[in-house]
């Protein structure tokens, strides 16, 4: 019987639905704790008006988007969801360590270059910070939160985000397949 | 009811923090474990060659549904207390039209690409950082954007409501759809071309 290589250990993922059925309790666990679900991109929203807040306050409180994110009375979720994100850090760190998955490189397909894959994927989070504020969430709280609160919302985010990612598909195969 | 825990003050502030971090250490290892911090393999869903996307996506959306309706019957969950996130349908449908954009030139979104950065890969990290200038840029262009922001408000709607019918039979509905869709997704990964990721 053949050893699987340090390769082949990298590749052992969890069976999907299992790993669904986990991340529902992750989710139900959050929404009993706090009322709210997961959030990705409002981590990194309160990191950068905190980050603008301490670099120029005036600026922030100036601009009509900013300032909305920096009452007095802000919400706690917004340092809830930063320490969210370090602990996803945190977890994804073990996980890939325990799976031999730990590795600095640039993920691509083999028709492209690592140069194009980081110029995509610095384009693609450009496309995501700004997309996110306008759906008041990503995939993570607009969508997969959503959903499970059946916040209409979080369905008019799903089908869109999917909806248009399959309608561009195409246009970008080149990219991965 | 007992839950939720922290909008009525079973659990502190102190104690609210350590609650992010330790939810955020469950969602990030099951997120990685499920392969999740590889853009190649999250880009599958879109080809045909990795549905694990779609099957991660809706098990994880029906089950805290599922939880969530059991909870509130057995009074363990006040649902009245869950945020609803605000629709306003035309911001999120543009929203959704340029993450969806990213999702299919990045390869990642945001809560994946934090799982990825975590475990060395270099075109996530990268992601990250567009985010946090995309989100400057926003900021800067509000006033700009601001109408479109507020376009099509419907309130914290619920989707049963709009839909007409009761919170169970929704979510019935929606795991006679989820298997149908697992089930197409079956059949079309088994036909299409496998890829080497």
């Amino acid at each position: 019987m053949n050893t699987s290589s340090t390769e082949d250990r990298g590749k052992r993922y969890l069976n999907p639905y299992f790993g669904g059925f986990l991340l529902g309790l992750v989710l139900l666990a959050t929404m009993f704790v706090t009322g709210r679900g997961l959030g990705a991109s409002g981590a990194v929203k309160s990191t950068v008006v905190q980050a603008v807040n301490t670099i120029s306050p005036a600026h922030v409180e100036k601009s009509k988007y900013y300032s909305q994110f920096i009452s007095d009375d802000i919400h706690p979720m917004s340092n809830w969801l930063v320490f969210e994100i370090l602990g996803v850090l945190a977890g994804a760190f073990v996980s890939g360590a325990l799976a031999g998955r730990l590795k600095f490189k640039v993920e691509h397909s083999p028709k492209i270059t690592s140069r194009t894959r980081l110029i995509m994927a610095s384009l693609g989070g450009l496309m995501f910070g700004i997309g996110s504020q306008f759906g008041r969430g990503c995939t993570s709280g607009a969508a997969l939160s959503g959903m499970a609160s059946m916040a209409t919302s979080g369905f008019i985010a799903m089908m869109a985000i999917f909806g248009s990612a399959y309608m561009f598909a195409y246009l970008f195969r080149k990219f991965w397949i | 009811m007992i839950g939720p825990l922290i909008p009525q003050g079973i659990i502190g502030a102190e104690w609210s923090n350590v609650s992010g971090l330790v939810l955020g250490m469950g969602f990030g290892y099951v997120l990685e474990s499920s392969g999740f911090s590889s853009s190649r393999k999250l880009a599958g869903v879109f080809y045909g060659y990795d549905f694990v996307v779609l099957k991660v996506f809706f098990t994880a959306a029906i089950t805290a549904m599922v939880g969530l309706l059991y909870f509130s019957y057995l009074s363990w969950i006040d649902f009245n207390m869950i945020y609803i996130n605000p629709a306003f349908l035309t911001s999120a449908i543009i929203g959704g039209i340029i993450m969806g954009l990213g999702f299919i030139m990045g390869g990642f979104c945001p809560g994946t690409s934090f799982c990825g950065a975590a475990i060395g890969k270099i075109d996530a990290m990268i992601f990250t950082l567009g985010m946090f200038v995309g989100i400057i840029l926003f900021s800067e262009a509000f006033p700009l954007l601001e109408k479109i922001y507020y376009g099509g408000p419907m309130g914290n709607s619920l989707v049963n409501e709009v839909l007409g019918i009761s919170q169970g039979l929704f979510a019935l509905i929606l795991i006679v759809v989820a298997i149908g869709a697992f089930i197409v997704a079956t059949i079309v990964e088994k036909r299409v071309k496998k890829v080497d990721y």
